[in-house]
């Protein structure tokens, strides 16, 4: 590793090695064995290739913002730390393209073509810290992916380095796939298919007008009619954001966010676009919300004032442990129509378990963040929490929703997955992990509750006669 | 049929007959392409993805190819797969399973027919946002994955697919994705199986996310005279680039040598699209048009795509349909490059498609020599080999692909191939589902 890397690059120092220990997840923590940190992708290339031969585990890991254990390193692996690789490498304003390294931040992308009148859309939350590589990973998505979709519809070209150490391009930034859609595919594979070492990302036209409302309830339903009635006149709005009593007072308490006084529910909806259409939507926007029952209505459309307004939502994680020495952030999805059946489930599961729940939601498109208060000084609170923290996912499964919205798998929520699909559905999936890393050195123990081993096929293929299995005698 | 397997064509039937209430011998009108071998031994019909996977369980344990049947239109598309025992014909699976409005999503069966989806979502003020022949299947039009004029604004098959549901090669039936939009548990296997042309297993179910029906929409209308390249090309980077918002950038030619014609869809509210459609209009003057002036109305061009569906409109007859993808900057370098290599070749394709996304499709008359359209096609690609994006064939006649080989075949190059070729073969290791129909037997 030295020799490919240089001495500076590779640490083994037992103290260093610690600062790696963990992602954005701190619940899980594993020491890795090596730490790496390459500068080009052939570099890159030359350690996976390095592992490959030794049979060594290797973990990619970003800005380690995750919040799934997705970059959890292996205890005795090597962790391949992609930050010093974060050039913009080129911009194609004419195309609407970028090639960027994965090292480089969310945010950067966006600053980096603005000149152009051009933007790079998903935005996750913790854009200003986190890589385009971790979020092809995880596929991230962020408030405004109900109109711009998620990074996979924004990720036109990847280069990566197979498991093998192979430097590849899966899709040319065309959009258009001759063959297989490999760079599909691959977002959102959770560092379990290669390393990425070049992304071609889409760029958009920043909107002409951007408005943000937001809107006061007295119950979280009379909220949730507003959501309901936006997207039933055909407006999609860029972000419909939706917090509770709960979060609202965390947020209140830390970065004085002055959201109505008292409100059990604060709505924000953001339009962007043409100007001429952003009016008429704002109009209709506000006359909807009123008709819920909205008991303070604001809007801002200059960006200091509406940075205002988001930060009250932007800071409602972090503010949660104002009042609570400790908790889980949940991500779980439900169909949208659903929200107002399972808020109530999770407020009875409160309820019963003692469990305070804090409450932050992608309204718009149906993903939840329960906060799961706990005190990690009482005993048996954490079991406490993570119980209620399980509950919500099943409540997601059980009215046809999803484990995650966009945090991933990961570590955290492998042991969920059989819950959401069948023996089936996983063997099948894996069937892409044995096509990519049939060695399983990629990032193992990740996404899948039991790794298939490559080469057994799935299902009943060498079993009876399907005929003869079902009582029937052919032959 | 593998050969140490034919004696057991009876209990082929009678095992297919126990998987599958409709099964039938295949008939010349069930041919899959044209010449021998191209006509399947048998024709079934299942009702539900349980018959499906059946089917496919039967045709794994006699190694039976298995070749998937949509709305047919474009199952003469690439290269026609090598041979073909059992055509699954998905004319039975045409219900609409779910439609939550509230929601926005759409479950189908992979044999409903676009237009009667389109029908009934509009009953709800709602559409998938493709452009795709009515006849077309849901299964279809993800299996060969292409996208009309407003894959601009909302992409292709794939990026509106949110749930699949699979029988594999093996019969063992697996779903991925789901019901709701934002979900990124586990691998996306639609993606995978989006264009991937029934070489992968066959699609049994798809859920589509859908969009609101704009209330208006505007055309606006530029011409260039012949030659204009570079003005025209600037016309449709700056439309497509505009925070005017298109929902497509359209670009045709229907005569060689003749004037290039740019067509802007604006979709939206009544006022916000009429506001929208000035400021576009002046947009394009600006930009050089130099025929007529730029002009708005609420319906398409004549060779507007949308209708019978892209890209088929601009395919005649028996010809040749080549695909161009290509970064917009480079969109004068390609249209350059076709008419350079129509000289050579001698022959005036047409040219029409989507140059604001960077697709543009190219259609050689059926009535051309075999070797003058390969040779336009070999010259293509060779002036644009260093550009990024790529000369695929999609429909060609049986003549015109003899004389691909050797110039790259159908697909042209084809970036991470093994990697393409190692998911084939754990997906399909027997080769059995639509062989031959990618390159290099994938």
């Amino acid at each position: 590793m030295t020799e490919i890397c240089g001495a500076p690059n590779v640490i083994t120092d037992p103290l260093e090695l610690r600062t790696y220990e963990c992602d954005g997840l701190t619940s899980h923590r594993t020491t890795p064995a090596l730490v790496v940190l390459p500068g080009t992708a052939p570099e890159v290339a030359d350690v996976v290739r390095a592992c490959a031969q030794a049979s060594v585990p290797f973990v990619a890991r970003g800005s380690g913002t995750g919040l799934s254990g997705g970059a959890v390193p292996h205890s005795e692996g090597v962790l391949i730390v992609m930050s010093r690789m974060r050039a913009v490498l080129e911009v194609d304003p004419v195309a609407r393209r970028a090639v960027v390294e994965p090292g480089v931040t969310n945010l950067r992308v966006t600053e980096a073509v603005r000149q152009y009148g051009l933007f790079y859309a998903p935005d996750p939350s913790s854009q200003v810290v986190c890589s385009v590589g971790g979020n092809v990973a995880e596929n991230s998505g962020g408030a405004h992916c109900l109109k711009n979709g998620f990074t996979v519809n924004h990720v036109l070209g990847l280069e990566i380095v197979t498991p093998a150490g192979e430097l590849t391009w899966l899709g040319d930034g065309t959009g258009v796939t001759n063959g297989y859609d490999l760079p599909g595919a691959f977002t959102g594979s959770e560092g379990t298919l290669g390393i990425v070492t070049k992304v071609i990302v889409k760029l958009m036209p920043a909107p002409e007008a951007v408005h943000l409302v937001l809107a006061a309830y007295d119950s979280l339903e009379a909220g949730g009619r507003a959501v309901t009635d936006i997207i039933g006149a055909g407006i999609v709005p860029a972000a419909i954001e939706m917090m509770d009593a709960l979060s609202i007072e965390a947020a209140e308490a830390a970065v004085h966010c002055g959201y109505p006084e008292g409100a059990a529910a604060v709505l924000l909806v953001e339009l962007d676009g043409p100007a001429a259409e952003v009016e008429a939507e704002l109009a209709t926007v506000h006359s909807l919300c009123e008709k819920a029952g909205a008991r303070e209505i604001r809007s801002a459309d200059d960006p200091v004032q509406r940075a205002g307004i988001w930060a009250g939502r932007k800071s409602a994680f972090a503010a949660v442990g104002r009042l609570s020495p400790a908790y889980i952030v949940q991500d779980g999805v439900v169909p949208r129509t659903a929200l107002g059946d399972v808020l109530a489930r999770i407020w009875a599961l409160s309820q019963e378990s003692g469990i305070r729940v804090a409450n932050v939601f992608h309204a718009g498109d149906g993903n939840l963040h329960p906060l799961v208060l706990y005190d990690d000084a009482v005993p048996g609170e954490a079991e406490a929490a993570e119980v209620v923290s399980g509950a919500i996912l099943d409540t997601c499964i059980e009215y046809g929703g999803s484990i995650t919205g966009e945090h991933g798998v990961g570590v955290d929520k492998s042991r969920y997955m059989p819950k959401m699909f069948s023996p089936e559905d996983l063997d099948t999936m894996q069937l892409v992990r044995c096509a990519f890393d049939p060695a399983n050195l990629c990032n193992p123990g990740k996404v899948f509750p039991t790794p298939r081993l490559c080469g057994e096929v799935p299902g009943p293929r060498r079993g009876a006669h399907p005929a003869a299995a079902a009582g029937v005698e052919i032959f | 049929m593998h050969p140490s397997r034919t004696y057991a064509a009876d209990s082929i039937a009678k095992a297919l007959a126990e998987a599958c209430a409709d099964v039938r011998e295949g008939t010349a009108a069930d041919a899959i392409a044209d010449g021998p071998g191209a006509v399947p031994a048998f024709v079934a019909l299942p009702g539900s993805t349980e018959e499906a996977a059946a089917v496919l369980r039967v045709a794994a344990w006699h190694e039976l190819a298995v070749v998937p049947r949509g709305g047919g239109s474009r199952l003469g598309w690439g290269t026609p797969p090598s041979r073909c025992d059992v055509l699954v014909d998905m004319a039975r699976m045409d219900a609409v399973l779910e439609h939550a409005s509230g929601d926005l999503v759409a479950r189908l069966q992979a044999g409903a027919r676009m237009g009667d989806v389109a029908d009934l979502l509009a009953t709800a003020g709602q559409e998938i946002a493709l452009d795709v022949p009515a006849s077309a299947t849901a299964g279809g039009v993800v299996a060969s994955g292409l996208a009309g004029p407003r894959r601009l604004r909302y992409g292709s098959p794939r990026d509106l697919l949110i749930g699949i549901t699979i029988a594999t090669a093996n019969g063992t039936v697996a779903k991925s994705g789901g019901k709701v939009v934002k979900n990124v548990a586990g691998y996306d296997l639609g993606k995978l199986f989006a264009g991937s042309a029934g070489t992968l297993g066959l699609i049994t179910e798809v859920t589509f996310r859908l969009h609101p029906l704009p209330a208006a929409r505007a055309f606006v209308r530029a011409e260039f005279v012949p030659g204009a390249v570079a003005a025209a090309g600037a016309a449709v980077a700056a439309a497509a680039n505009s925070s005017l918002i298109s929902s497509a950038v359209e670009l045709s030619r229907p005569s060689a040598g003749g004037p290039l014609l740019v067509s802007v869809l604006l979709e939206g509210s009544a006022d916000g699209v009429a506001a929208r459609a000035r400021g576009m209009a002046d947009l394009l003057a600006a930009a050089g048009a130099t025929g007529s002036v730029a002009e708005v109305s609420e319906s398409p061009p004549p060779w507007w795509p949308g209708t019978p569906g892209a890209p088929e409109a601009l395919l005649a007859g028996d010809g040749t349909l080549v695909r161009v993808s290509f970064w917009v900057s480079a969109l004068a370098q390609v249209l350059d490059a076709i008419d350079a290599a129509g000289r050579a070749a001698g022959i005036a394709p047409t040219v029409a498609g989507s140059a604001g996304a960077g697709v543009l499709y190219v259609s050689c008359p059926p009535a051309g020599s075999p070797e003058a359209c390969a040779g336009f096609v070999a010259a293509l690609r060779a002036a644009l080999d260093r550009a990024r994006g790529g000369v695929a064939v999609l429909a060609a006649p049986a003549e015109v692909r003899a004389a691909l080989a050797g110039r790259g075949g159908m697909a042209g190059s084809v970036p991470s191939l093994s990697l393409m070729r190692a998911v084939k073969n754990q997906f399909d290791p027997g080769h059995r589902m639509s062989p031959g129909r990618f390159p290099e037997e994938i």
